[in-house]
């Protein structure tokens, strides 16, 4: 059986998932002050009846390294910058260690400056003296070419307990993104690796030896051992475990629209054929733009809690919540009050709902169920536009080639899936303003903790070959070898596929490493004089973001 | 976290899939290593800096400024759709102020490309510019426009194509016609009857470096705009003037060129040529950009820069100054220039052999313009090429005076039937473009 469990902000959700379906769900409090108690106890109770050896797999998606990243709750570390020309990279600044150094490498991976070590000697030793002990090392297009990365860690030697190097932490291009994400990885480190290894040994003391996986920002998973090396990678995996938990549900083949209706906000996102949308760039947390891989999300002020008032004669609601609905002893009146008044949910409420709502009619000069009406329209629109206007952003990205400029490929969503407290009310409404077909997500209340439990193993790899140069090199895997001139595009697609089924496996990936596709593909001739001196490959594949493979009888008896 | 002063919009398109022929200078790979050095950079993630994706010129858009033969789809490719798309995506940008500066880094380019097209020359079947400055003069009621060619050859086609309008300026700085293609740009190409002292020609000669591109620019250029006071200042932003290029000689800089932007502080750039795709590009770029957006670009530096090897020579730097003295000259004459080019109402013609280099076309061209002092003048071609047939192009100008507008249409009514493959009228009062075709009857 699979457990999946998810911490949100409030409480943390565990499903049991046995080929049965679900088998059982259980929900207690989160204690933000101690998110191990909270998660060993979530645990514990899901367990409770359970003989261990039955456990096969063991996903969790924790609030753990978003919160020690908004709240700053993370030991100083070290950075090593090596910038060059271009941007001041004293303007990267991440944190209070920060130190740009000389040495450049240009486009190609060519050395255009070496580095002197006395530099780094100097802030190894002062790093000592303060007591560091996580560094990170990052280079100006370190991933045409790692090596002055490499040459400072080396020079940094054995005195520090973990080297981040900017060129292992992602394939893409984006210096000032690369330095913010070594920083946050190297940040993490220290409560990530503390936090899991707390919770695998609990585990084992009760008979649960299956290596924990943990959820990642793109919606995929990795083990535990792996995860030491990219933590950052785990933070704000919330709202991409509803988004899983969602797919089993989605069409295969269509275009669909998943909104994660809650009581503050509504997060949405994109399907395509049944698999998310992934964001180009990468999440922004804390205030630093990085380049860790996540969903393609968007999250309005808008949900069931969303406080009601009348601003120069017009109706607001939110973005802010001021607490439950006034039906539920709460301050103000919200969309859920509305939806009482309407008597779409019935209940003991209904009167303190009612009596909120008529007093902003009596603002307005309307009867209760008129504003009622009104308010309840408003909210469903404001979701619509939004996801709108975050279908026109995702259609208006920018594309690089005539091809794509002329055939790309639009989004156009023919379908709404809802999951999350008020999204059963919803549903309706949103289907006549939208004219898409909406579904509500079955066991919607744990969809969240389902999809972390049914998430596969994903990751991603870049090659860059350079022919006249004569390298191959996937710098993330570590990996360069010397090829010919004759090196082709297909080949560099075979050795990315490779180099991806080997990280996946690393990662934990089993037979969902076959669902691998090709994100980018180019390749050009470089031409010197009226001569073809090379070819200049690019390749980058991964594995799609999706359930595991013997998922489908499990999602099958998931209806409720 | 790095701000930008001034709110600047780019589309970027480096057209990966698209080249005149595989070893062309203009070729797939030209943008690639500034695409790198702009991602690397991180610039899309400055706070005021966006990008935004291209959108196509219509047909309509490129007859406000060109006479295709025999339509706009023989000459273009879809790729000058995007190019010139870009550009003009950026101007609505600009004009709408989401973004207070825009820079089109786009290709192919566009600035050899006259007002008759019958293919390609200096690597531009169309002007991308003028396509730009004409749509927003059409959407948003601009006037007064300058556009400064900061491309290391003369930009031949904005010249053609703005000859005869004195509402626009142009300024082009260029290597030395008797040692570069097109061969053209001296300071005595000063405009036509209606338009004369509106264009200005600085010629450079090789090897002028950053001391001298910069020198012009204070002497000459700003004091110029200063009196002409346009609305929208474009910059044609070449960047072949880099010490680097392979196909020019000039001896400019990537600091150079940032600092001539943060000077000529333009509303809108588009990339021209610029052909020294890894040592010039995406340094010259990245300055560009960051100078644009008011963000420091002291730091950004070429690999292969050494000042002592591209110092300008002084008999240079002499020459340089002689030429501006010689331009501002001829500037402050303008009024009286003009009066003595010709007497209003009168018709001037002249005749001319244009040579398309990329796709090896020769036209001949007979011009004629209505002398007039109350608007740029109707105009009307005579066009003839090796390849194609003959057609005549008939020009009625934005501001048409009556008298003017009433030519136009004469000319393009009394077309003989015979003798014309196409017969035109680009009629800018009405924002139409007509055509007839004296072989299919009923057209």
């Amino acid at each position: 059986m699979i457990i999946g469990l998810d911490v949100g902000g409030t409480h943390a959700d565990v499903v049991l998932l046995g080929t049965e379906g679900l088998v059982a769900s259980v929900k207690v409090p989160t204690d933000a002050g101690d998110l191990f108690q909270t998660v060993l106890r979530g645990l514990e109770e899901i367990t409770a009846d359970v003989h261990p050896e039955t456990i096969h797999r063991i996903v969790l998606s924790t609030t753990l390294t978003t919160n020690a990243i908004i709240q700053g709750q993370v030991p100083p570390v070290g950075m090593i910058v090596s910038g060059g020309p271009g941007i001041d990279p004293a303007l990267f600044r991440t944190n209070e260690h920060y130190f740009t150094v000389g040495g450049a490498i240009d486009h190609r991976g060519r050395i255009v400056e070496a580095v002197d070590p006395r530099d780094i000697k100097a802030i190894a030793k002062q790093l000592r003296r303060e007591g560091i002990r996580q560094v990170g090392v990052v280079g100006k297009f370190s991933v045409r070419n790692p090596v002055h990365e490499i040459e400072i860690a080396r020079i940094l030697g054995e005195d520090f307990d973990k080297i981040f190097l900017g060129h292992r932490v992602a394939g893409s291009l984006n210096f000032p993104r690369r330095i913010a994400t070594t920083y946050l990885n190297a940040a993490v480190h220290p409560v990530h690796k503390q936090f899991f290894i707390a919770v695998q040994r609990s585990l084992t003391e009760k008979g649960l030896s299956v290596p924990i996986r943990i959820l990642k920002a793109d919606g995929g998973n990795m083990q535990f051992a792996a995860s030491i090396d990219f933590p950052a990678q785990t933070a704000l995996s919330g709202p991409a475990a509803s988004v899983m938990g969602s797919l089993a549900f989605a069409p295969d083949e269509d275009e669909a629209l998943v909104f994660d209706i809650g009581g503050t906000t509504t997060d949405m996102a994109i399907l395509v054929n049944g698999v998310p949308l992934l964001d180009p760039a990468g999440i922004e947390l804390g205030g630093y733009k990085t380049l860790i891989r996540a969903l393609e999300t968007h999250s309005i002020g808008m949900g069931g809690d969303s406080a009601v008032r009348v601003e120069n004669g017009a109706l607001k609601i939110g973005p802010e919540r001021r607490g439950p609905a006034l039906a539920y002893g709460g301050p103000v009146p919200t969309p859920t009050d509305a939806m009482f008044v309407l008597e779409m949910i019935r209940g003991e409420g209904r009167q303190a709902a009612l009596d909120g709502i008529s007093a902003l009619g009596a603002q307005l000069g309307m009867t209760a169920e008129a504003v009622a009406e009104k308010i309840f329209d408003a909210a469903c629109h404001s979701i619509i536009d939004a996801a709108e206007a975050m279908v026109a952003r995702v259609n208006s990205k920018p594309v690089y080639t005539v091809h794509e400029m002329l055939e790309g490929h639009t989004v156009k969503p023919r379908k709404i899936l809802v999951l999350g407290g008020p999204a059963l009310y919803f549903a309706h409404r949103l289907e006549e303003i939208s004219g898409y077909k909406v579904g509500v997500i079955p066991r919607w209340k744990v969809a969240n903790a389902i999809g972390a439990a049914l998430a596969r193993t994903t990751c991603e790899v870049t090659v860059f070959a350079d022919t006249e140069r004569g390298i191959a090199t996937a710098p993330e895997e570590n990996y360069t070898e010397n090829v010919s001139s004759r090196f082709s595009g297909e080949e560099a697609v075979q050795l990315a596929y490779r180099l991806l089924r080997d990280k996946a496996a690393r990662l934990g990936g089993t037979a969902e490493a076959h669902e691998v596709e090709v994100v980018e593909n180019l390749q050009f001739n470089m031409v010197r004089g009226f001569y073809t001196s090379g070819k200049n490959i690019r390749v980058r594949v991964q594995v799609k973001p999706g359930l595991i493979q013997d998922y489908d009888p499990v999602a099958g008896r998931l209806t409720d | 976290m790095i701000v930008a002063r001034h709110k600047t919009g780019l589309v970027f398109f480096p057209a990966f899939d698209w080249a005149i022929s595989p070893t062309h200078p203009e070729r797939e790979e030209r943008l690639l290593y500034t695409q790198d050095q702009v991602f690397e950079e991180g610039l899309f993630d400055i706070e005021g800096i966006s990008e935004f994706k291209p959108d196509l010129v219509t047909v309509n858009d490129v007859q406000r400024v060109h006479f295709c033969v025999p339509d706009p789809w023989s000459v273009m490719t879809e790729s000058h759709f995007i190019s010139a798309g870009g550009a003009k995506t950026i101007g609505m940008a600009v004009m709408d102020k989401r973004v207070e500066r825009g820079f089109a880094l786009v290709r192919p380019p566009g600035h050899h490309a006259m007002r008759v097209v019958h293919g390609s020359r200096g690597f531009c079947a169309v002007n991308i510019e003028a396509i730009m400055i004409e749509f927003i003069r059409a959407a948003y009621k601009v006037r007064r426009v300058a556009v400064v060619d900061t491309d290391c050859h003369h930009g031949d086609g904005t010249q053609d194509i703005y000859w005869h309008d004195p509402d626009t300026l142009f300024i082009s700085l260029h290597q030395d016609g008797r040692t570069l293609y097109p061969g053209t740009g001296f300071t005595n190409e000063i405009g036509g009857p209606n338009a004369t002292g509106m264009t200005i020609n600085i010629p450079l000669p090789p090897h002028t470096g950053d001391e001298g591109f910069l020198h012009v620019m204070r002497e000459a250029v700003m004091p110029i705009l200063k009196e002409f006071k346009p609305e929208v200042v474009i910059n044609s932003a070449g960047q072949d003037n880099h010490f680097s290029d392979p196909i020019t000689n000039m001896n400019f800089s990537a600091q150079g060129y940032a600092a001539l932007t943060d000077m000529l502080k333009p509303d809108i750039c588009v990339l021209e040529g610029g052909y020294s795709i890894e040592g010039a590009l995406p340094y010259v770029n990245v300055g560009l950009i960051l100078a644009l957006a008011g963000v420091d670009y002291s730091r950004v530096r070429e690999p292969a820069y050494d000042p002592k090897r591209i110092r300008q020579p002084a008999m240079v730097t002499a020459r340089i100054a002689e030429t501006c003295k010689e331009v501002l000259a001829i500037w402050d004459q303008r009024e009286r220039l003009r009066e003595r080019a010709g007497d209003p109402g009168t018709l001037i013609s002249r005749e001319r052999t244009l040579f398309y280099d990329t796709d090896n076309i020769v036209e001949r061209q007979k011009e004629t313009v209505r002398v007039c002092r109350e608007c740029g003048g109707a105009w009307k071609v005579d066009s003839s090429s090796d390849r194609r047939k003959r057609i005549l192009a008939v020009h009625i100008p934005r501001h048409a005076c009556r008298a003017c507008q009433q030519t136009g249409y004469d000319w393009f009514d009394q077309a003989p039937v015979t003798g014309f493959d196409k017969v035109f009228l680009q009629d800018r009062t009405k924002d139409q473009f007509r055509i007839k075709d004296p072989q299919s009857p009923g057209a």
